[in-house]
C-alpha cells in the first residue's frame, strides 16, 4: 500500500493560552480529494497555513512524501511540490493571466537563467502556463489584465498558478468563496479534474461541493477533530449531526 | 505586457538630440549634460530598485561615493590612472559592499529597510568622515582623468569636455540597454512579481530574499558606474558624496520622473538637477539664492501633496498588493 | 573611576536620544509615518534654548517656553501636513520629510545664521561634585539624567495606567475600532505628533548647555535615533529605551577607546542585531 503523500500527526497551534489547532492528525492520498469542515473559527484556516508554511506550528509533525517538513519556509514547500491557492485571491492584478501562470511556472528554474534573455522566448515555461490556464478552462483569457477579471475568473486563475508549478499536493482554501452558481459549478468541475492526478486538501464552506469531491471528510471543531472518515459515514454521526444542527440534510 | 521602455524609434532620436548637445552648447552645457545624464545613470540604478522591485532603498549615496573614492584612492597622484583597470576595480569593491549590506538588509521589509539603508550609508559617511582612511572631511583631490588607453591608441581624451560628454553617454546608453533587457529576462521578471506581492511569490516557491540580494547588488554596482564618472568629472572626493542629502536627492528624481519607466528615471534626473540649477542661482530668486533649499524643500513637499501619485501618476496607473494587509488596490496601473 | 564619568556620560547621552527615539517611535507606532525631519524638531530645542536663554536670561525660563512654542509648531504641522500622510506610501512620507528637513535648516540659517553657538548652564547648576581626590562631575549633567529618567517613568506611567494610554494602545492596534468606541483619533494623534515634537525640542533644549548648538545637529542624532528604533523595535517604548542605551554606552565607550571608530560600533550593533532578530529587541515578529 503506498503511504500517504501528506501525512500530519498531533499538529497544535497555540497563542498564549488558546490553541487555534488542538493536535490534529490526518492523511491525505495522491488522487484522492480530503475535504476538512467545520464551522467558523474551528482552526480550519490556521490548519491550512501551517501546511503551507504561512504559519508555524507549536507542536506535531508534517510529512510530505517521507520527510519532515513542519519549520520549512514555503518557498522550500512550494519547490517541494506543494500548492495552495488563498481565501482571499492572491494573484498578481496587474499583470495578464498568462503572466500570472508563467511567473508561477518560471519558478521551477532554481537558477535566474539567463540575465539578458526575453523572458517569453523560454517556450517550455510558456507551454506549462498556458496548459495550466486551459486546465481551468481560462485558455482564452490569457492576454486579459487579471484585475479585469470577474472574480470566479480570478479564482480559477489562483488555482491555474497552483498547478502551473507542477504540484503534487493541493491545498485549496474555501475556492468557492463568494462565487455565483454558474461559477461555482465550473469551479467544482475543475477540482474535480485535479482530484484525479493530485492529492488535494480542501477546506470548504459549499456543503453541495464538498459531497460531490471529497472522498474523504473530516469535520473540526474549536481547534479538534470531531470526526473524520468517507463522507457518508461522517454525515451520519451523531456528534456531527448535532454540531451541524441537521444542517447537512438541507443539501442531501 | 506593455513596454517599460520607450519605442525604438523613440529612443534613437532622443539619443541624436543628446548627441548634439556638444555642437550647438557652450562647454558649461557640455559638462551640465555630462552632469545629468551622470546623475540619469545613479537614478537607473535606483530606480531598477525602487520602482522595479520595491526595495527603497535611502542609503544609495553609499555605493555612488564608494566607488568615487576607490577611484581616487587607487590613483596616482598626478598620473592618469587606468580606467580599464579602475573602473571595473571599483565596481567588483563597490558590489562586495552591496553584497555584505545587502545581505544583512533585505531581512528587513517596509519602514526597516528604509531605516537601515539611510543607517549603513551614514556609517560609509562616518568612516569616510571620522577616520584617514579617505582624507577625512577634506576629501581627495583626482587631479588627472583616467584614460582610456587600447593598444597605445586613446579613442577618448576624457579631459575634453566633449569626449567626455559623448563617452558618459556612451555609458548612459549602455546601462539603459542592459536594464531593459534585466527586466525583461526572468530574473526582472521575478522582481517585478516580488514588488506586486512578495507573499504570493514565495508561495509559488521562489526564494524571495536571494532575488533581492541580487537586484540590491546589481543596483548598487550600477550606482558605482555613476559615482566613478562623477569623480573623473569632478576630480574631488569628499565625504558629502556619501551624505543622506544625496540619497533623497537621487530618490527624489525617481519618485519626480516616476517610477517603474526606465525613461521616467533619466527624466527624473534631467528635471531634478535642472531644478536645483535654477533654483541655485540668482537669475530666478535674487539675492536669496543662497538660500534656494527653501525653495527646493517646500517645492518637494508641495509636489508630495498636492500630486498624490508623483508627476507621472497623471499618466499612468499602478496596481500593488501588500502582502500583509487586505488587497488595498491604488488607483494606478504600472507594468 | 575615569570609567565611571564614561558611564555616566553614556547613560545620559543614551537617556537624551530615548526622549527623541520614543518620540519616533511613538509616531511611527501610532501614526505610521516615518519623519526623517525629527531631528528637526531637537534643533528647533537647542535653538530655542539658546535664542530664548540669550533674550530672557534664563534657561529655566526658556525651557517651558520652548516646551509650549514647540507643542504649537507641532499641532500646526500635524493638522496641515501630516495628517495627509498617515494614508500614503513610506516612499512619499520620506520624501516629504525630506522636503521639511531642507526647510528647516534654511530657516534656522536664514534666521539664526550659520555659526556654532553655546549656551550657558544655568548659574544654579552649574558646579560639579567631586567623586575622588581629582574627578568631579557637573551636576547639570546628573540633573538631564535625572529629568530624562522621570519623564521616561511619566511615559510608562501614562501609557500603561491611564485612561489616555489606553486610548493610545487601542488607537495603536485597531484604528476603526478605537474610533467606533468613540475615542476622536484625529485629536489624539494631533495631540501624540505635538507630544513627540514637544519632546524632542525638550531634549534639544535641555542638551544645549552640553551639547553645541549648531547647524546639522538634528540630522546627525535623528540617524542614530532610527538605529535606536531599528534595534529596540518599532513601536516599542521599552525597546527604544534598551536600545537607547546601548547605543549611549557603546558610542561614549568607543569614543574613549578608539574615537576614530566610535560610530562604526553603533552600525554594527545595529547589523548583530539585523542578523540574530531583524524585527528588533522588542518587536513584533
Amino acid at each position: 500500500m503506498i503511504e500517504p503523500i501528506l501525512q500530519v500527526r498531533r499538529l497544535a497551534k497555540r497563542f498564549g493560552g488558546l490553541a487555534a489547532v488542538d493536535e490534529i492528525s490526518l492523511d491525505v492520498n495522491v488522487g484522492e480529494l480530503h475535504a476538512v469542515i467545520g464551522p467558523n473559527g474551528a482552526g480550519k484556516t490556521t490548519l491550512i497555513n501551517m501546511l503551507s508554511g504561512d504559519l508555524s506550528p507549536s507542536a506535531g509533525s508534517i510529512r510530505f512524501a517521507g520527510d519532515e517538513m513542519a519549520h520549512l519556509s514555503p518557498e522550500r514547500r512550494s519547490r517541494l511540490g506543494i500548492g495552495r491557492s488563498y481565501q482571499k485571491v492572491n494573484i498578481f492584478p496587474a499583470f495578464s493571466a498568462l503572466e500570472n501562470c508563467r511567473l508561477a511556472a518560471q519558478s521551477r528554474e532554481p537558477h535566474p537563467l539567463n540575465w539578458l534573455r526575453e523572458a517569453s522566448s523560454y517556450d517550455e515555461i510558456v507551454a506549462t502556463a498556458r496548459s495550466a490556464l486551459a486546465d481551468v478552462f481560462l485558455a482564452n483569457r490569457a492576454e486579459t489584465l487579471a484585475f479585469t477579471l470577474s472574480h470566479g475568473e480570478q479564482r480559477q486563475l489562483e488555482i491555474a498558478m497552483s498547478l502551473a508549478t507542477q504540484p503534487k499536493l493541493l491545498l485549496l482554501d474555501e475556492p468557492l468563496a463568494g462565487l455565483g452558481i454558474e461559477e461555482s459549478s465550473r469551479m467544482v468541475e475543475l477540482i474535480r479534474r485535479m482530484a484525479e492526478m493530485h492529492a488535494i486538501l480542501l477546506v470548504e464552506h459549499d456543503m453541495d461541493a464538498v459531497f460531490q469531491l471529497a472522498r474523504v471528510l473530516t469535520v473540526m471543531v474549536d481547534g479538534r477533530v470531531l470526526a473524520s472518515g468517507k463522507p457518508d459515514v461522517v454525515r451520519a454521526d451523531e456528534q456531527v449531526q448535532r454540531a451541524y444542527l441537521g444542517k447537512f440534510d438541507e443539501h442531501s | 505586457m506593455s513596454s517599460i521602455t520607450l519605442p525604438r524609434s523613440v529612443l534613437l532620436i532622443a539619443v541624436a538630440v543628446i548627441a548634439l548637445v556638444p555642437l550647438v552648447g557652450s562647454t558649461f552645457y557640455v559638462q551640465l549634460g555630462a552632469k545629468i545624464m551622470i546623475m540619469a545613470i545613479f537614478a537607473l540604478s535606483l530606480d531598477f530598485l525602487v520602482g522595479h522591485t520595491g526595495l527603497v532603498s535611502l542609503g544609495h549615496a553609499a555605493f555612488f561615493g564608494l566607488a568615487g573614492y576607490v577611484l581616487a584612492l587607487i590613483s596616482p597622484q598626478y598620473q592618469a590612472a587606468n580606467l580599464w583597470l579602475t573602473l571595473p576595480v571599483a565596481v567588483v569593491i563597490t558590489a562586495l559592499a552591496a553584497l555584505v549590506i545587502g545581505f544583512l538588509v533585505v531581512r528587513t521589509t517596509g519602514v526597516y529597510f528604509i531605516m537601515v539603508t539611510l543607517a549603513f550609508a551614514q556609517m560609509l559617511y562616518s568612516i569616510f568622515h571620522d577616520t584617514n582612511l579617505g582624507g577625512g572631511s577634506d576629501g581627495i583631490y583626482i587631479y588627472v582623468r583616467p584614460e582610456l588607453a587600447v593598444a597605445g591608441m586613446r579613442p577618448f581624451n576624457l579631459e575634453s569636455p566633449v569626449q567626455f560628454y559623448y563617452f558618459v553617454l556612451l555609458i548612459m546608453v549602455g546601462v539603459y540597454a542592459f536594464l531593459s533587457k534585466v527586466l525583461h529576462a526572468p530574473f526582472g521578471r521575478a522582481l517585478a512579481g516580488i514588488k506586486v506581492n512578495e507573499h504570493r511569490m514565495r508561495s509559488i516557491g521562489y526564494p524571495v530574499s536571494s532575488y533581492k540580494l541580487g537586484a540590491f547588488v546589481l543596483g548598487g554596482a550600477i550606482a558605482g558606474v555613476a559615482g566613478y564618472l562623477a569623480a573623473c568629472q569632478f576630480g574631488f572626493v569628499n565625504p558629502e558624496i556619501l551624505a543622506w542629502h544625496h540619497s533623497a536627492g537621487v530618490l527624489m528624481m525617481v519618485i519626480l520622473g516616476g517610477m517603474g519607466k526606465l525613461h521616467g528615471a533619466v527624466l527624473g534626473a534631467l528635471a531634478y538637477t535642472l531644478l536645483q540649477e535654477i533654483l541655485s542661482r540668482p537669475l530666478l530668486l535674487g539675492s536669496y539664492a543662497k538660500h534656494w533649499q527653501l525653495a527646493m524643500g517646500s517645492l518637494i513637499v508641495f509636489i508630495v501633496l498636492a500630486l498624490p501619485h508623483g508627476l507621472a501618476g497623471i499618466l499612468d496607473l499602478s496596481l500593488r498588493i501588500r502582502s500583509t494587509k487586505p488587497a488595498r488596490v491604488e488607483e494606478a496601473l504600472d507594468d | 573611576m575615569f570609567y565611571l564619568i564614561q558611564l555616566l556620560n553614556g547613560i545620559q547621552y543614551g537617556l537624551l536620544l530615548f526622549l527623541l527615539a520614543s518620540g519616533l517611535t511613538l509616531i511611527f507606532g501610532i501614526m505610521g509615518v516615518i519623519n526623517l525631519a525629527h531631528g528637526g524638531f531637537y534643533m528647533i530645542g537647542a535653538y530655542l534654548a539658546f535664542w530664548l536663554a540669550r533674550t530672557t536670561g534664563s534657561l529655566w525660563l526658556a525651557i517651558p517656553l520652548s516646551i509650549i512654542i514647540a507643542f504649537s509648531i507641532g499641532l500646526l504641522l500635524e493638522t496641515t501636513i501630516f495628517s495627509r500622510l498617515y494614508k500614503r506610501d513610506h516612499l512619499y512620507q520620506v520624501l516629504l520629510t525630506f522636503g521639511l528637513i531642507l526647510v528647516f535648516e534654511e530657516l534656522r540659517s536664514i534666521l539664526f545664521g550659520d555659526d556654532v553657538h553655546g549656551v550657558p548652564v544655568p548659574p544654579l547648576l552649574d558646579f560639579s561634585i567631586p567623586l575622588t581626590e581629582t574627578l568631579s562631575y557637573p551636576v547639570y549633567r546628573l540633573f538631564v539624567t535625572v529629568v530624562c529618567i522621570s519623564i521616561a517613568l511619566t511615559m510608562h506611567f501614562v501609557i500603561h495606567k491611564t485612561r489616555v494610554g489606553m486610548m493610545i494602545r487601542a488607537a495603536t492596534s485597531n484604528r476603526e475600532m478605537a474610533a467606533s468606541l468613540g475615542v476622536n483619533i484625529p485629536l489624539l494623534f494631533a495631540l501624540v505628533f505635538a507630544f513627540g515634537v514637544a519632546l524632542a525640542a525638550f531634549a534639544g533644549t535641555i542638551a544645549a548647555p552640553i551639547a553645541s548648538v549648531s547647524p546639522g545637529m538634528g540630522n546627525h542624532m535623528v540617524i542614530i535615533c532610527f538605529v535606536v528604533v531599528v534595534i529596540g523595535g518599532i513601536g516599542s517604548i521599552n525597546g527604544a529605551m534598551i536600545a537607547a542605551l546601548a547605543i549611549g554606552l557603546a558610542d561614549t565607550l568607543g569614543k574613549v577607546t578608539a574615537p576614530e571608530y566610535s560610530a562604526f560600533a553603533v552600525y554594527l550593533l545595529m547589523a548583530a542585531i539585523l542578523l540574530w532578530r531583524p524585527q528588533g529587541i522588542a518587536g513584533r515578529a
